[in-house]
Formats: C-alpha cells, structure tokens, sequence
C-alpha cells in the first residue's frame, strides 16, 4: 500500500507543480480570487481521518458494531465532502463563468481538484464495499489489518487535500 | 512445460491435455514463473516488430533523397520504434526476468499478489495491442494511417489537437497510460516480495545482488511511471477538455511538457539498465568462479544510482534554453552518476581479475556488454559537458549514443541471461555452437550499426529526418550503418533457432548446470510449481557455496 | 584521436559542411575547445579500461590443463574501491569546470551595444528572418557580416524547431511562448549550412539552413536591397493580377503591394535567394514553377497548398515571381 501511496503521490506532485507553475500567468478569464475557501469541507475530510482512526481501533478490539458506525460516518464525511466540491463546481462554472477550458487557472484548478476527488470517489467506493461486506456479517476483528490498509489509503487522501488546500487556496490566491 | 502434464498413475494412460485447456491454463496463470515466461515472449515478439521498424528506416536512410517510404510513413516508423522498444520489449522482457527470478532467488513460493501480477502482465499485453491496433484502426487503413507520429517522447505543441489532428496521438497517450498501470502493479509486487517474502537468515545484506537491483528498479518505476502518468492525464485534458497546459497560445508552456517527459524518460533508462546489471552482478561471478568483488559497495552504487537519476533529467534539453544555471545544475548530477556508475564496472573487472573465465555463451554476451557498457557511458560523459551537447543533442550521435546502452548494454546482457536461466526455465541445455554463431553476428552486426552512427552526427545530421542532402558527407556512413542491420537480424534469427530447437531436443540440464551459487540452482529445472519442497534457510550470500563448500563458507568472510 | 584530427581537416574538399569539428564562429570554437579536453579525458579512460578488460579476459582464462579448484574468493577490498571512487570524483570536478567554463562564456555573452540584431521565426517548414531597426523581412536564407557578433532571438510560430549551423554555434531551440537568445561571431566568409534539429511534423527533414557570411561592404549592400520594396517590371502585370486575384496574398507579403499575407514567406525579393522551399531546390523558372504547381511534388507534406492554376496562369504567375529581385 505505501508504494502504491508513493506512485499517486508522485502523480499528484506533477499536477501541484503544473498548478504552481502556471499561478498568475492565465492571459484572461476568471483568478483565484472567485473562490470560496472550503473551510467546512476540509474540516470534514480532516474529520473522517479521525472517525476512520477510532473504526480500525473497535475493529482491533473484536466491537464490529462500534466499527461499523465510525466506518459509516467517514463515508458520509467523504460524500459530504464530495457534494460540497461539486456545489462550489457547480457556481464557478454557472456564476463565474470557469471551466476547465477558461484559461490556465481554469485548466490547473479543475485538474488538481478534480483528481483529488476522483481519488475520494473511489475511496468512498471501497469504503462503501467494506461497509456492505459488514452488514452481511463478513468482517471480524481478524480483518483489522487488512481494513487498516484500506484506512491507510483514506488517510492518504486526507494528506493530499491538506497539501492541495495550501496551494489552491492559500499559496496561490 | 506444465508440472501438471507429469502427474499420473503409474499405469494408466492418460489422453494428452486438450490444447484449449493448455491454452487456459496459461491465459489464467497466476503463478510468477508462468507470467514470467508470458512477459518475456510477448516482449521477444515485438522485438522482431521493432526489428523491421528499425529495417524500414535504415532502408530508408541507405542514400540520400531515397524514397522508400513517403515522410508521414517515416515518422511513424520512428516513433512506433522507439515506443514499442522501450515499452513493449525492454520492460516487458525486465518484468519478465524479475518475475520469474525474484521469488526464486528469495526462496519464495511466488510473489506477493499474484493476481496483481496477472492483472498487470495484462494489462501491458492489451496496451501493446491497442498501440498497434492504430496502424488499421480509425483511419488506418486509409492513407499512411493512424499510427503515432510525433516520436516517442511526443513533445508539446506537436501533440495538441492543432498541430495533430485525428487519433495518433491519442493511441499513443492511451497505449502508454494503461501500461503505466501495468508497470506500477508489477512495481508494488516486486518491492512487497522483496521486503515480506525473504526466506529465514535471508537479510537485505544477503540478498543476491539481481534482487537489489530489481527492488531499486521498482522503486524507480513507481516515482518515474507516474509523472508520465500525470503528464499524459494533462495532455488528454488538452486534447478533449480544452485545457490549456501546454497550449502556447493560451500562455500554456512547451517547456514543462519537456519536465515532465524528462522527469520520467531518464529514471524510465534506469529501469530498463538496472537489471542488465543485475544479470551481470550474477553471471560475471559464476564464470569467473569467484563472488562478486565489493557486494556493500555495489549496493551503495546501485542506490546512489537510483537516487541521482532522480535528478538528471534535464540533460536531454540542454539546448531547450535553460539559464546557465539550470544548465550547470544537470552538468553536474549527469557527471556525478557517473562515479557510481564507474564504480560498477570496475567491480565486475576485479570479479574476474585472479579468476578462471569459462567463456560460454552467457559471460561472451557479459563481456562484450561490459565494453559496450563502457563506451555507451563515455559517450554519456561526453554529452554531459552542455556546450558540446549543444552540438550532439537531437543529432545521430546521441541516437548512436542510446543505441548502445539498449542495444549493446542492456540487450546484451539479456541475451546472456537468456543462456543463464535458459536451462533453469526449460530443463535443457541450449546449443552451444549455435550461441556462437549468435554471438559473433550479433557483435559484429552491433559494431557496425553503431559504431559508425556517431559519425554522421559529429557530422551535422540531425534524428528523426526520413531524407537528408547528398555532400553532406553523410552518405557512406547510413551505408555502412544499414548493412550492420543484416548481420543483427541473421544474429538473432540464430538465437530463436536455437532456443525452439534446444526446447524440444537439448540435453537435459540437471537443477544446477553451471555449479553456481544462489539458491534457484538448488530446485529442480523447471522448478515446481511451489518452487520449493520446504522453505530454504540462508547464512550467507552463496548458499550453494556454503553447501558445495563446507570447510570454507562464505559466511565466514561477510 | 586520429579521426578527431581527420575530422578537424579544414582542407580543400571539407569532410562536410556541417563538420562540428571545423568551426568558424567563436560560439563553436568555444564548443571544440572544450571538446577536445573531454574527448581526451574519456578516450584515456576507454583506452586504460577496455585495455584491462581485455588483459583480464585473456590472462584469466580457464586454461585446458585446468585442476578444477576454485580460485581464491576476493571480497572486495577497501582500499582499492577508494582509490577508484577518488579518481572519477576528480576527473567529474576537473571536466565540470572546464564546462562551467564555457557554458557561462558562451551563454552568458554580454551583447555588445549596436551589435547586429536578427529574429528568427521559426514555421512549419520554413526560417523567417527579421531585422529589426533595418526594416528587413526575408525567408530562409540568412546573411550575416563577416568577424561581427550577431544576436539571434528565436520565436516560433507553431511547434518547436531547433536552429543548427553546426560550423557557427551549438543548437539552440525555437520554441512557442518561450523565447530563446543564441550568438554567433563569424570569422570567414562563405555560405554555411546546417537544418532544423527538433521534429517539428512531416517536413522536418526538409526545413534547411542557409547562413550567408559576407564582407561588412557586401552585407550592408544586400541590407539595402532588400529593405527597399518590391521592384518589378510592368511585363509581369498580368501574373501580379493573378496573384493579388488569388489566395496568395492571404499567405504572403510582397512590400509595396496588397499582399501582406504573414503565414508563408517574404517574396518582395524572391529572386535574390538561391534557393526556394527552404533550401531544397535551387531557385530556378522550372522549380519556381513546378513548386507552384504543387508544392507537395518537392515537398510533401508542405503546408503551402496547391493553387490549382491553368498552365496559362502558371506562367504568368511565375513571370511575375520571378520578377522580384
């Protein structure tokens, strides 16, 4: 898993890079400073690390049904977090008039945000996999490593959206 | 070769096995020697594919104003060659070997996930017939076709939808995309093997050095696949989103197109070189008979290595306009892997130096790599000092250059290794004349190819023209150049002749032919399925020496 | 060392015009300076290396009398990879500076004020070549005076392209939205060839290079000539019609005239170039001709469509091109 966490956090360096390069060089169009800083949105990620945390530990402790909750709320933490990027999409490309198209700013904002929720889409999916594998009974306290590596991957996500969250919003407004 | 075809009642008769069951019995392997084997093949065929690639541009290229084949042909010729022999020969035949070997030489049962394995084995197999599906697909079979024609490295703006309209392009960026997966899950696999799966007294400093050098690779593969990844996943966005990353227009830069390629087109030859050196580090010891000369230090330059690599990339855009600065920068880390890298081949000379040298197919291909090796990497040294490489660069010394670290290198020592382990992976002895005959063809074939390529780029000749002006002084070299072309393809004919005919007719080789010393040459040839009846248990690098050698171990010396 | 030597013949006939090893311009012979210090450095290593390769292959050998013991097992041995890890770091430091060296000298050359100052655009598939501040616009074939530096800046117009007189200066790139700077200081006259060395598409192999260096009296009398707009003679008026009727002039400029097209070459002065198409067919009635007819015949893959012309209108067309001097 920590080599597989290596390679995406290699592609995503790429994208940040890419991102930084081209700050301040859009010829035209919309700046960063249309957005909104997602402070709620962030505190619900960083949260998740934290509910994902106390899931693998009942896990660990045999307490499945402890485990089970804590796993439920880092999913809705993880949609929340995805229904609230595309609520922000939906008014920079309505209201502002950004696309990925747009200008640099547009192309660089949308592919490094957009990566990154894919990255939380496809952990929500193996989150949800998990919790449907526990409603019919199948993980036990013997699954604690294997969910633990699961987890491993969420948290990775979390730190990639600190990192992202320095550049878009702080770094590069 | 399946262990399964022996099994049966003493007795009994058994109907030979359907050729469909065989047939699924490989497609759903997912034992690391049978995926193995799959890598290699598929890479050896489109070794012949990139072989008559290679045969139609040196055609081409015979004399002056030829016109063999019109410009758009040419330019596919030349990037389809390059990508299919880095992507779909070099790296499948180097997977292939570490698949097969690394749980052997570990004391394994197979590697850490082998359906990964399967899934990545492939996935690079569909990437490879995706990126050949192009010369008939879309408008292919229309005209010069489909097929990519921006070169290998496509760079930036030649690539976006303006200046490449259709699909070539995209085959390309797909092709490469899904075989980046490909090699990233082979990547995890053999770093997880190496790291979970060593057998008991087997510590990281007792390791046979190919295992080293296949976990360096990994690593590499893992930090260099993916910026190509990242920068393909942006090239697509410009090409179908209509973003802008290296749209000049729109303020977009060439440049970092360049970063991005380089930041993996150089780790990516560390890649494909490391395990050459991992088959010399195994097969220049057992023909000298003694151990390799410094293991710690060859470790130490083996990560030294891995880690400058990370750092040398822009030394294939010295004329791109860097400061001098930046230019300064990249002299430096290019000259400075070279001292390890130097480090290396002196180690394997004082391998053989006071040893006794049995010259056998596999140390013949070892030694002329070890030569080639060298003059490749003087070659390297001398591009390394910019102001001369502003000469060089993008001319046909550099293609001369690079030839010889793949050609005369890397597929060197993987025909010595296909000699090596030929006996292990079959169970029988390959023809030794016919390895000659292999060898001496192949050698002066190479020499005469690439040797005299670094003429006509001292000589102003740029790459990638598919014509070029008589009294330039140009024209004698492509001729000798292109005669060298025969001699290789007679070479390697004689290679796969000999490999088929030893396969069904060769002596039996007996589990340890060469009398060497790392632990695959202690199980039967072919190994069983498991590999191993019950676990081995190591004390020291050689444990077939301490075996054969009782009174004087190695254990006692490291 | 001997071919370096045979290479660096600047004897009657040359080797080869594009010769690396025959400069005639500081830039290059900056660059072959330095080259021959790395190329005696690494031609030592190879000798001393391969020399002990060999010897060790051959003094090595299992001999046929062999008693079957193993050798002596060597670990390895300090002291000697020491000696051999010191001497490459020296050697690295040694060529590092003597790069350093030239990089700064050569990159880093202070432009000398009212030194003569050229932009070079690149296309697919041709060289445009500005004056600035001498009101000159041509295509393809560059002229430059004789023991002057000459500051080229280089653009382009679409893909990237690399400008490569091998005699004159080490390449450099053109490259969209990233401009690049390069020198050149001449020390003998005559005409220097040399390509585009970064592929920029199907005619890559056919974008050639024409540096014409001439005296100080020379150049100063072309500069005249062409900054002057077009000089042609009524005969032709019936070819000028054709090609200000047709999409020409979308393409091309002709000074003095209507046609102010940017996309293709200069051709105010057509006929004072030797050569058409970027240096691949000499500038003759025929080729002009035959270029105009179809431009894919010379070139294929040239992005100059064909006009689609009578034979009648042909002519005359070419009567007028070839009137412009």
């Amino acid at each position: 898993m920590f080599s597989l966490i290596a390679a995406e956090a290699a592609i995503f360096v790429i994208f940040v890079v890419a991102y930084l390069f081209y700050v301040g060089k859009s010829i035209s169009g919309p700046t960063p400073s249309v957005l909104h800083v997602p402070v709620f949105l962030t505190v619900c990620l960083l949260c998740s690390s934290w509910t994902i945390h106390r899931a693998v530990a009942a896990l660990r402790r045999g307490e499945t049904g402890s485990f089970a909750r804590w796993w439920t709320s880092t999913i809705v933490l993880g949609a929340v977090f995805l229904g609230g990027t595309a609520r922000e999409w939906q008014h920079l490309i309505a209201d502002e008039g950004l696309t990925i198209r747009t200008n640099l700013f547009g192309t660089t904002y949308y592919s490094l945000v957009g990566l990154h929720a894919f990255h939380v889409t496809a952990g929500v999916i193996a989150l949800a996999t998990v919790s449907l594998f526990t409603l019919f009974g199948h993980v036990k306290r013997e699954h604690a490593a294997r969910v633990d590596l699961v987890s491993l991957y969420w948290h990775f996500v979390d730190v990639v959206w600190i990192a992202v969250f320095m550049v878009v919003y702080v770094v590069g407004r | 070769m399946s262990t399964t075809d022996s099994v049966g009642w003493a007795g009994t008769r058994i109907a030979p096995r359907p050729f469909v069951d065989k047939l699924h019995e490989w497609v759903t392997t997912v034992d690391h020697k049978r995926i193995g084997i799959l890598y290699v093949a598929y890479g050896l065929t489109f070794l012949m594919v990139g072989g008559i690639e290679a045969t139609v541009m040196r055609l081409q290229l015979i004399r002056p104003h030829n016109d063999l084949v019109t410009p758009q042909v040419f330019n596919q010729m030349f990037t389809m060659h390059g990508t299919t022999m880095i992507f779909f020969v070099v790296m499948p035949i180097v997977f292939g070997f570490a698949n097969y070997l690394v749980p052997l030489m570990i004391g394994a049962r197979d590697m850490a996930f082998p359906r990964l394995n399967a899934f990545s084995f492939w996935l690079t197999a569909f990437s490879g017939l995706f990126l050949y599906f192009s010369f008939v697909g879309g408008y292919g079979l229309y005209g010069a076709g489909t097929a990519p024609n921006v070169g290998w490295f496509a760079y930036a703006p030649l690539t976006a939808k303006t200046f490449s309209p259709g699909h070539s392009t995209d085959f390309w960026t797909l092709s490469l995309l899904v075989s980046g997966f490909g090699s990233i899950g082979t990547a995890i696999n053999i770093i997880a093997t190496i790291l979970c799966l060593r057998c008991p007294g087997m510590t990281l400093a007792k390791m046979p050095l190919l295992v080293w050098l296949n976990l360096v690779m990994a690593g590499l593969v893992i930090l260099a696949v993916s910026p190509l990844t990242a920068a393909q996943l942006m090239l697509l966005v410009d090409r179908y989103l209509g973003g802008h990353f290296f749209d000049t227009q729109a303020g977009g830069s060439a440049v970092i197109w360049m970063h991005f390629f380089w930041v993996f087109g150089h780790p990516e030859v560390y890649v494909l070189v490391l395990p050459a050196f991992a088959f010399a580090s195994e097969i220049i010891p057992v023909f000298s008979r003694k151990a390799i000369f410094g293991y710690p230090v060859m470790v130490a330059a083996t990560v030294a290595i891995g880690f400058i690599s990370m750092s040398v990339w822009a030394h294939h855009m010295f004329s791109v306009g860097m400061s001098s600065g930046g230019n300064l920068f990249f002299v430096l880390s290019t000259m400075a892997i070279a001292v390890p890298t130097g480090i290396k081949i002196f180690n394997w000379l004082a391998t053989m130096w006071g040893g006794k040298i049995y010259f056998k197919a596999p140390m013949l291909f070892c030694v002329a790599f070890l030569f080639q090796f060298l003059v490749a990497g003087l070659t390297g040294i001398i591009q390394s000092a910019a102001p001369f490489d502003w000469q060089l660069t993008a001319s046909y010394f550099v293609v001369a250059h690079f030839h010889y670290v793949i050609v005369g290198a890397i597929l060197f020592a993987v025909f010595a290794a296909f000699y090596y382990w030929f006996p292990k992976v079959t169970g029988r002895i390959y023809g030794e004349t016919l390895a000659k005959v292999h060898f001496w063809l192949f050698l002066i074939g190479f020499h005469l190819t690439f040797d005299f390529m670094h003429v006509p780029g001292l000589l102003g000749m740029p790459r990638r023209i598919y014509t070029y002006e008589p009294g330039r002084g140009w024209d004698t070299w492509n001729v000798i150049v292109t005669i060298g072309v025969f001699f290789q393809a007679a070479g390697v004919l004689a290679f796969v002749v000999n490999m088929i005919r030893s396969y069904f007719r060769g002596r039996p080789a007996g589990s340890d032919p060469w009398d060497a010393w790392t632990l695959e040459w202690s199980t039967t040839s072919p190994p069983p399925e498991y590999n191993y009846a019950s676990i081995p248990v190591v004390k020291s690098r050689r444990p077939l020496w301490d075996l054969k050698h009782p009174e004087d171990p190695d254990w006692k010396y490291e | 060392m001997s071919i370096i030597a045979a290479l660096g013949q600047p004897a009657q006939p040359p080797l080869s015009p594009t010769n690396i090893f025959a400069p005639v311009s500081t830039p290059a012979q900056s660059i072959f300076e330095l080259s021959l210090l790395v190329l005696a450095v690494v031609g030592a290593i190879f000798v001393i290396v391969s020399g002990l390769l060999a010897y060790a292959s051959v003094k090595f050998r299992k001999r046929k009398d062999d008693d079957g013991r193993e050798p002596a097992q060597v670990y390895g041995s300090n002291q000697v990879e020491l000696a051999w890890t010191i001497t490459p770091v020296v050697i690295v430091l040694v060529l590092f500076l003597a790069t350093a060296r030239v990089i700064f000298s050569v990159q880093d050359a202070p432009r000398t004020p009212g030194s003569l100052e050229v932009t070079v655009i690149g296309h697919q598939f041709w060289w445009e070549y500005r004056y600035p501040g001498l009101n000159v616009v041509t295509a393809n074939e560059l002229h430059l005076p004789v023991g002057e530096p000459a500051f080229l800046t280089l653009l382009s117009g679409d893909t990237d392209h690399s400008f490569w007189v091998p005699r004159l200066a080490g390449k450099t790139d053109l490259i969209p939205n990233h401009p690049n700077k390069m020198w050149v200081e001449p020390r003998e006259t005559g005409l220097y060839l040399g390509q585009c060395a970064q592929y920029c598409g199907t005619q890559h192999a056919k974008m050639l290079l024409r540096i014409y260096v001439e005296s100080r009296e020379d150049f100063d009398r072309w500069i005249h000539e062409q900054a002057v707009a077009a000089r042609t003679d009524d005969s032709s008026s019936e070819g000028r019609r054709i090609f200000e009727r047709t999409a020409c002039i979308n393409c091309h400029t002709v000074a003095g005239t209507p046609a102010n097209g940017r996309f293709g070459p200069d051709l105010t002065h057509l006929m004072s170039r030797e050569t058409i198409g970027s240096g691949i067919a000499p500038n003759t009635r025929e080729n002009l001709r035959a270029w105009i007819q179809r431009p894919d015949a010379l070139k294929p893959g040239s992005l100059m469509p064909p006009m689609g012309l009578t034979d009648q209108q042909l002519d005359a067309v070419t009567a007028y091109l070839a009137s412009l001097r």
